[in-house]
């Protein structure tokens, strides 16, 4: 049988100016469905893909916001932020949402998702992965 | 072609699914529950409640990984499985829950 591949799904940019951050989560969806080993990293712009109250009603897109939060029923508990970018846009852990997942084997006990690591660890993260997705 | 229900004309796409999510109202799942010879029983609603609420709070339609699952924890460990799921919806949870509950087509669903 084949060995599960470390996937790693970098986003860099914000929400709604692209299609990028969208387009990200769609694939993590469905790759999700293959048992693979995800990572999600946010970095730079990426960061604000994750912040809280996100409105989107004067630019009448759909806010995809609210969809990070079932990234824990697909199994993915690996979300890694970076702390440089968020310190560079004046934000903390508290303005992202707090995202979790539920551990089967310890009677759901809810757990973090999200990790905040520093740029060395963040390149040191991505050079490990098998495959590295950018969007 | 569009789909009557109660008297409303309602659009749908290809494949069946409600263009507009906001029109539905439980006769859709009535309506295209008949055309596809399926009475609708409680374990279906169940289903397709949830399915609206899963929608409403995450803005996605679930895996059917993701629907199995949660189906398990919310009505017990012996409907948590595809064959359960599947004997209520021969078509696929995902695509004829999905649909009946007026959700947009699952995304990644093959």
């Amino acid at each position: 049988m084949a060995e599960t591949k470390q996937f790693f799904y970098l986003n860099r940019k914000a929400p709604y100016g692209t299609i990028y951050a969208w387009e990200s989560l769609e694939v993590v969806l469905i790759g999700a469905a293959f048992d693979q080993d995800v990572s999600l990293a946010f970095v730079e712009d990426g960061v604000y893909q994750l912040t809280k109250n996100q409105d989107t009603t004067g630019i009448g897109m759909k806010n995809f916001s609210p969809t990070y939060a079932a990234l824990g029923d697909y199994d993915i508990k690996k979300v890694y932020v970076e702390q440089e970018s968020l310190t560079e846009r004046g934000l903390t852990l508290d303005d992202l949402q707090h995202l979790t997942w539920e551990d089967e084997d310890e009677d759901w006990a809810e757990k973090d998702s999200i990790t905040v690591v520093s740029r060395a660890e963040m390149a040191a993260l991505m050079d490990a992965a098998d495959v590295v997705f950018s969007f | 072609m569009p789909i009557e229900v109660n008297g409303k004309s309602l659009e749908v796409d290809e494949e069946g699914y409600l263009a507009n999510i906001n029109d539905w109202e439980p006769g859709v799942a009535d309506v295209m529950s008949k055309e596809d010879d399926l009475t609708l029983t409680d374990e279906h609603w169940d289903i397709i409640n949830y399915l609206r609420e899963y929608y409403e709070e995450y803005q996605i339609a679930p895996a059917v990984r993701v629907l199995t699952k949660a189906v398990g924890k919310k009505f017990g460990k012996d409907k948590g499985n595809s064959k359960y799921l599947y004997g209520l919806f021969p078509y696929g949870p995902a695509k004829q829950a999905c649909r009946y509950a007026g959700l947009p087509k699952p995304t990644g669903c093959v």
